[in-house]
């Protein structure tokens, strides 16, 4: 790893004013990403804003008719939440799925969303639920903010603060894993509210997490995994890699829709 | 460089560091406790598990000086008055082990799992639960033995 400057500031507020001063920062959350890549040197930030010492960004609260959890709230944390369990199970089962349990000790879903990993988890319930992306500086509708792989509507210095999730009448998540890093190869968040139902996908995008307009379609007829029989998910835009190859891909998407369907609650 | 101060195996340590030493490094080479391995470096493995404020973390993906005040407890912490552990007395019992390498972040993870799941853990629990831990010589049954012997034992 490169040397970096060190900052540990207390509030947002203060962490901002760094970032708009320091040449060339990075925000650290739980650093489950951002240090393995410094350590690769495929990252150099010349100077380090570190969002641990922060005390009011952690938290799960359900308000009113959504749950709004803190940025830097810690996987295990959104996992074991009784409130969260109660509200929107399919999230917290999603949290319980994410690397291991020494990573999700430290992981966070802030972080997980600054970073948006075309094969990283939260992203598929932001989208699939409708969150709301809060920062220091504004609300960002998830539609609006995924823009790409590893890129986000956020402005060089915004910090995400909070999301907040509308609470489904029904979801589930289910994906299919790479076994060794435990990222979705391709994993798959329907969410039902009303007559709306939505469906996000990750893992497979060549572009990052999007909807599944397809499997919508059949679900918003019926929800019940039975209507998603003889769907075919177009190869088009997905991901080929080492691990699995478009067509795959593509028939992955119906079958976890199918499990999280199965499971939606 | 800045003093990193914190609590290791309930005792004071501080030194100084370079802010992009991680915890790993800190504890094997600040402080000598080289219980602690480093495998992968990729946060993989689990060959660095130590607890970090009670809670399992990865010491090679971790910032030392983002831990200022933190309480750790090492492998080298778990023995008590020159008496293992009991999850490492399984691990000893049961053959927990081959080459040995994977084995203190095997037992640090496995504390950890019986810390937050009870003393009565079932085979399939146990395998979910050491996701993050891998054994190159392949001996997780053995491992997995071990820890629930170590789980009834540590529960009383």
């Amino acid at each position: 790893m490169y040397p970096f400057t060190y900052h540990q500031p207390d509030s947002v507020r203060q962490a901002a004013s760094v970032a708009g001063k320091a040449e060339d920062a990075k925000f650290l959350a739980g650093g489950m990403t951002l240090l393995p890549t410094m350590k690769q040197r495929l990252a150099s930030p010349a100077n380090l804003i570190d969002l641990s010492k922060i005390g009011d960004l952690a938290g799960i609260e359900v308000k009113g008719r959504s749950v709004v959890i803190g940025a830097m709230t810690r996987h295990f944390d959104v996992a074991n939440s009784k409130e969260l369990q109660a509200a929107i199970p399919a999230l917290a089962d999603l949290a319980g799925m994410i690397g291991d349990p020494a990573v999700r000790n430290r992981g966070t879903i802030g972080g997980s969303l600054a970073n948006n990993d075309p094969a990283a988890d939260y992203p598929a319930a932001a989208l699939a639920l409708g969150a709301t992306i809060i920062t220091n500086k504004r609300k960002i509708e998830a539609e609006d903010y995924f823009t790409g792989l590893f890129e986000t509507a956020l402005e060089e210095g915004e910090i995400i603060t909070k999301v907040s999730f509308p609470i489904p009448a029904k979801a589930g998540y289910e994906k299919f894993r790479n076994p060794a890093s435990r990222y979705a190869i391709v994993g798959v968040f329907v969410a039902k509210r009303g007559s709306d139902v939505r469906v996000a996908v990750t893992g497979a995008g060549a572009s990052g997490v999007f909807r599944a307009t397809k499997i919508e379609a059949a679900l918003t007829a019926k929800f019940s995994s039975k209507s998603l029989e003889g769907v075919k998910m177009p190869a088009e835009g997905l991901n080929t890699d080492i691990h699995a190859d478009a067509e795959y891909r593509a028939h992955l998407i119906t079958v976890m829709a199918k499990r999280a369907t199965d499971k939606a609650k | 460089m800045p003093v990193v101060s914190m609590t290791v195996n309930g005792k004071a340590v501080s030194a100084d560091v370079d802010p992009r030493t991680l915890l790993v490094h800190y504890l094997r080479e600040n402080l000598r406790l080289t219980g602690t391995h480093v495998g992968c470096d990729t946060s993989q493995c689990g060959a660095c598990v130590v607890m970090v404020n009670g809670a399992s973390i990865k010491s090679c993906t971790a910032l030392a000086v983002g831990l200022q005040g933190a309480d750790v407890t090492t492998i080298e912490g778990l023995a008590k008055d020159g008496k293992l552990h009991p999850m490492q007395e399984a691990f000893r019992e049961n053959h927990g082990l081959q080459c040995g390498f994977c084995t203190p972040g095997m037992i640090m993870s496995a504390v950890d799992i019986v810390n937050r799941n009870g003393s009565k853990i079932d085979e399939k629990t146990i395998r979910e639960e050491l996701e993050g831990n891998i054994c190159r010589c392949t001996g997780y049954h053995n491992i997995v033995k071990a820890i629930a012997a170590g789980a009834e034992a540590m529960g009383g």
